[in-house]
């Protein structure tokens, strides 16, 4: 029992050790490695891409944007998420389950990057950031349409997404891309630092601090109203329908009416 | 034995002792939907038991301090004094946290309580006269009970609640002509109001209003206990007499042990279930705001109003007669209210039945009545349920817009449908004798000639 625990947490630290390192040293872009991912890339594109944003990501009046300005940080945020590759040309790119595995996304936003100058993927570390500062810059830039507790809602032209899956990666990239409606936040607006913050509080939407017990869903009072009407008052009813059962009721009423 | 012994101390040395008799003989009829006025007025008693604990501990102080308490999200964060005590309230002071849930959770379920109580006295006809005056009372108290809830959840000054007093401010200023009188008049100046707003809402809310519901509950059960309790028709029962259970030594118990089930269950919850957690929301200031930002579920009707009624103002000139919030804030709700403050009226016009009444009707006994009802009440809960769509549209991904054009459309349909279907029921019931919900309508019939051919020799 004990073995196989210590078996557990050193495969666990050994694989943390093993990505920490993967992720301090990206694989450099040069060599005849890097030359295939973004010939594989390049591929990927015309395969999964082109017929919208057209053979060398110039975009199609009226169909889809340029990609030129795109960079690897939109390119990434919208194949992780699943975004696009958009089933149809005026859908709304929703979230889902990502269409390419992971080789296939690496070697897209290579090759996307490289069509232009955009913004890189950002580097974003929670762990850096302070969740009490997150939580203020939140409520000032991003709880009216994520909503404070992160799960999302309506926005004018769209849906604002909930957050409970976002990756601290993903919250920096949706802040310096701005994908779909959503503004985008330059350095000069929310600094690298700041959103370490952010992606702090998100992660803590994720998990949050339900001191009160069952969260039912952390987005206030509609499932509260739920619970009260069709746990409370129910369980209530029930109680006085047995006690009134007892004093005889209106089945004794109903049959009364009757004569015998 | 000892009650006999207690009874005569009392009446030795009071001289109560007939009004006591006389109280102990009380009949109470035997039906279940009876208690749920009791269901509304234990809950209140609940509601003063946790408020009182409340209000040891809460400060209704705007005046800005920085947050260092126990919850390190919000560690350095400016707010008000009166978030930061009910934050400090949920995690600092003993059971604060449960105490807070149950009350909250209790004023959810008041409201609740209060409604199917109403309905029972709507559909069975109890306000009829000689107690229409005090349905009167009963519908004042549920008014007082709205926005006694509101003036509650406003106090704590979360993100939440001040999103609900912003609007509720711009409702205010909405009535026409004095709006802005009336808005200055409540808020002391400008939202998000002077200095000493909060201490205003909170003697609205542990005084005034407590105190108006308690003596209108007061009210209340006298007017039920002078003309006596209502019954429904039976054997034996008729206008002038009221068969049922003496309130000693058998309905007060009953009654108490309802009153334990309440409290059980509005404990269970706030043990158990979160309500409000307000330390997730963050402290309000004026330029804040947050998506999906609902009102508790008794105002759910209003925010439905608000977002439903098309974008239309009176304007004459330069001059807004009447601002679009005034719709949804001030004139739904008025008509929804004027409707039940005159049923009773329009019934006694409309019929020409003006004797008393002591016996009730069964839903069916008056189809109109019941149609009325259901289709006001279609239309109160189509608004109700418009008020949730960004939520609909969250969960289960309805289109937004779609959804508020669906229930325009059905705030119209909706109440007429329902009116002739629910008329065509109650006839169909009132003629079959059948009830609803306990005969399946199946009986057991012999059709003759319907079998043309026995099929026999077939195993």
């Amino acid at each position: 029992m004990l073995r196989a625990r210590r078996a557990t947490v050193a495969a666990a630290l050994l694989l943390g050790v093993f990505a920490v390192t993967s992720w301090a040293n990206p694989p450099t872009a040069k060599g005849p490695a890097a030359a295939r991912q973004l010939e594989a890339g390049r591929e990927l594109f015309e395969e999964h891409c082109s017929s919208c944003h057209g053979l060398h990501g110039e975009g199609t009046k009226g169909q889809a944007p340029s990609l030129r300005a795109a960079g690897e940080g939109a390119a990434d945020f919208y194949l992780r998420t699943g975004r696009m590759p958009l089933g149809q040309v005026g859908d709304e790119p929703l979230p889902g389950e990502p269409r390419l595995d992971n080789a296939e996304i690496e070697a897209l936003v290579r090759y996307v990057g490289g069509l232009g100058k955009g913004p890189p993927i950002p580097k974003v570390d929670p762990a850096k950031g302070s969740v009490g500062e997150g939580m203020e810059l939140f409520t000032e830039s991003c709880a009216g349409c994520h909503a404070i507790s992160g799960k999302g809602g309506v926005a004018i032209g769209g849906y604002a997404p909930p957050l409970d899956e976002a990756t601290p990666t993903e919250v920096g990239e949706a802040i310096r891309t701005g994908p779909y409606i959503m503004p985008r936040f330059s350095a000069s607006l929310i600094s690298p630092a700041q959103v370490d913050s952010i992606a702090r509080y998100v992660q803590l939407t994720q998990e949050p601090e339900d001191a009160g017990g069952f969260g039912i869903g952390n987005i206030g009072p509609v499932p509260e109203g739920l619970v009260a009407w069709l746990a409370a008052l129910v369980a209530i009813l029930l109680v006085a329908r047995l006690i009134g059962e007892r004093l005889g009721g209106s089945r004794a009423d109903d049959e009364a009416e009757e004569p015998r | 034995m000892t009650t006999r012994r207690v009874f005569r101390f009392l009446d030795s040395r009071t001289g109560g002792g007939s009004v006591l008799g006389k109280a102990l003989r009380y009949v109470f009829p035997d039906h279940w939907t009876f208690l749920f006025g009791e269901i509304a007025m234990y809950t209140f008693l609940i509601l003063v038991a946790t408020g009182t604990y409340l209000a040891l501990f809460y400060e209704p102080s705007t005046a800005q301090v920085v947050y260092h308490g126990a919850y390190a999200p919000l560690r350095g964060q400016e707010m008000s004094t009166a978030y930061a005590s009910a934050v400090d309230l949920s995690f600092e002071v003993q059971a604060g946290l449960l105490i807070r849930q149950v009350h909250h959770w209790a004023a959810d379920v008041f409201l609740a309580a209060i409604t199917v109580h109403l309905m029972r006295i709507f559909f069975t006809g109890a306000f009829r006269k000689p107690r229409d005056v005090n349905y009167y009372v009963g519908l004042t108290m549920l008014v007082l009970a709205v926005v006694e809830g509101y003036v509650g959840y406003s106090l704590l000054d979360d993100l939440l609640s001040g999103m609900g007093l912003a609007i509720g401010n711009a409702v205010a200023l909405s009535v026409p002509v004095i709006g802005g009188q009336l808005g200055s008049l409540i808020w002391g100046g400008r939202f998000p109001g002077a200095p000493n707003f909060f201490g205003r809402l909170f003697f609205v809310h542990v005084f005034v209003l407590p105190i108006l519901i308690a003596t209108l509950m007061a009210v209340h059960l006298v007017l039920i206990a002078t003309p006596r309790h209502t019954q429904f028709r039976g054997r034996g029962r008729g206008e002038r007499n009221v068969l049922g259970t003496p309130m000693w030594p058998a309905y007060a118990l009953r009654s108490l042990g309802l009153f334990f089930a309440t409290t059980a269950v509005l404990f269970a919850l706030g043990g158990l279930v979160q309500i409000n957690p307000i330390w997730q929301w963050g402290p309000y200031e004026p330029w804040l705001g947050t998506n999906g930002a609902q009102p508790d579920w008794y105002l759910g009707w209003l925010i439905g109003a608000l977002r439903l009624m098309p974008s239309f103002d009176v304007v004459i000139g330069n001059y807004t007669l009447v601002p679009n919030p005034f719709w949804g804030g001030v004139a739904f709700p008025g008509l929804i209210f004027g409707f039940l403050y005159l049923w009773p009226t329009i019934e006694r016009r409309w019929t020409g039945d003006r004797r008393a009444h002591n016996l009730l009707d069964r839903p069916r006994d008056n189809p109109t009545r019941t149609a009325v009802g259901a289709a006001v009440f279609s239309l109160v809960a189509t608004v109700f349920f418009a008020g949730a769509a960004d939520r609909a549209f969250v969960q289960f991904g309805v289109p937004y817009e779609d959804q508020l054009w669906g229930y325009r459309a059905l705030t119209v349909l909706a109440p007429i449908v329902v009116f002739f279907l629910t008329r065509a029921l109650a006839r169909r019931l009132r003629e079959s004798g059948a009830h609803p919900a306990r005969d399946s309508g199946a009986r057991l019939v012999e059709r003759p000639g319907a079998i043309s051919r026995p099929t026999s020799g077939r195993s």
